[in-house]
């Protein structure tokens, strides 16, 4: 059984998530597989898949047997297992045999969000990663901003402060 | 032989990130305002997180088949070996600031060394941690210059929290055997080398805070050495391995 995709929520995640249409074919090669993943949601901002946010690094295919290679976006989320548990029972749902590896070489880096995972971000309210901090508010777009914290609800993100409409926001910070 | 030098250093850099992650998750649910316990629990997350990684690698090096688990769990005080400055207790805020800013910045600059080790795995690791550590270093730095150069209030515990902690800074440069063998390996830079580079980030920042340094050069020394830990150390073990000495062997 695939990992369920958590209720979206009135008015955000239903704006950003469409539900693929028709059944999904059975894998076969290892492309079938990254499209597997890519509807694999992130557990703590399930409007981007594991592979949006560019922590599958590599799968490989042999018979039914599938390894894929994972890297941790910090080295204390607590989302890592549970984003290894997640793959693995997509890829056991699609009747393969997982083996889930942990590379931590080269290290994640915010470059690797694929702009559709930006797009998909800054719609959910989180205002994506860039070099000097948010451009914009992800509410009502105005570029006076202010930061509250280094740090948010989950290790990937930082507090601002929009100073035109004053709604705090979570800002992904580079890394 | 050389790999027991290696398992030493390892243990050195993952009981400082362990246990300076175990203080400052003390915090949580406890801190000033929610910023900071938001704050200060995603920085002790990274430290355990890096943890894992240092005692893991140490683990494999030893071949006893401890795994990072292990020798985090199960180990006394003796057993660990890091520095006397990370095991001081949180006393307050301003407190636990500083000691971090005083480690962050050590910690930053070892790290940048470590990534052109000799030894893939140490670079690999220091790799990841060292963009974690950049914003903890900046961070703290902020915090410290805001409430030395803050209320009176502010900068008065501030100065007292730097009175208390300078003389644990000392150890963070002594070297020893462990540190030549891993310095003649190519694995890590000798701790003394570093002494520059950290003034130069430390100072400036302190002096920016309005804080005064301590006149008295005295260092305490025995934590990374695992000579003499402070008492300290064993009552912070009793409630951070509490499950596995009430439970032995217990599992999720």
């Amino acid at each position: 059984m695939a990992r369920p995709v958590p209720a979206p929520v009135p008015g955000s995640l239903a704006d950003v998530i469409r539900p693929r249409r028709g059944p999904k074919p059975v894998p076969r090669t290892e492309a079938d597989i990254w499209d597997l993943l890519a509807d694999v949601p992130d557990p703590e901002i399930p409007v981007i898949s594991v592979t949006d946010l560019g922590i599958v690094r590599s799968v490989r295919l042999d018979g039914r047997q599938v390894r894929v290679a994972i890297t941790p976006t910090y080295s204390g989320c607590p989302a890592t297992s549970v984003i290894g548990i997640a793959i693995e029972a997509a890829l056991r749902g699609a009747g393969l045999e997982p083996v889930i590896d942990t590379q931590i070489d080269p290290p994640w880096t915010t470059d690797w969000l694929t702009d559709e995972a930006r797009e998909k971000l800054r719609a959910y309210g989180i205002a994506p990663p860039s070099a000097k901090g948010p451009k914009a508010c992800p509410r009502c777009g105005s570029p006076d901003l202010s930061r509250v914290s280094q740090h948010g609800s989950t290790p990937c993100k930082a507090q601002w402060r929009c100073q035109s409409c004053l709604e705090p926001f979570d800002y992904f910070k580079c890394i | 032989m050389a790999d027991a030098a290696r398992f030493e250093f390892l243990c050195r850099m993952g009981d400082n990130t362990l246990v300076l992650g175990h203080r400052i998750s003390e915090w949580c649910g406890h801190a000033p305002m929610l910023e900071e316990d938001i704050a200060l629990a995603n920085t002790a997350l990274d430290l355990i997180g890096q943890t894992q990684m240092w005692l893991g690698y140490a683990g494999e090096v030893e071949g006893a088949g401890r795994s990072a688990d292990d020798l985090a769990m199960l180990r006394d005080a003796w057993d660990f070996r890091n520095l006397l400055l990370v095991e001081r207790p949180n006393d307050d805020f301003g407190h636990t600031i500083l000691r971090q800013f005083l480690f962050d910045h050590f910690h930053l600059i070892q790290l940048r060394h470590l990534t052109e080790s000799s030894d893939a795995r140490v670079a690999e690791i220091a790799a990841k941690a060292v963009k974690e550590v950049a914003y903890h270093a900046d961070r703290s730095s902020d915090t410290v210059i805001a409430l030395g150069d803050g209320s009176a209030e502010s900068h008065r515990r501030m100065q007292a929290a730097l009175v208390a902690l300078w003389p644990y800074v000392g150890e963070l440069f002594t070297a020893d055997h462990v540190d030549a063998a891993m310095v003649e390996a190519g694995v890590a830079p000798n701790p003394a080398s570093l002494r520059d580079a950290y003034d130069a980030a430390v100072l400036p920042a302190l002096a920016q805070a309005t804080l005064k340094l301590p006149e008295d050069t005295f260092a305490h020394t025995g934590g990374k050495t695992g000579f003499r830990h402070s008492e300290h150390l064993g009552h912070m073990l009793t409630q951070m391995q509490w499950l596995q000495r009430a439970y032995p062997g217990g599992t999720w």
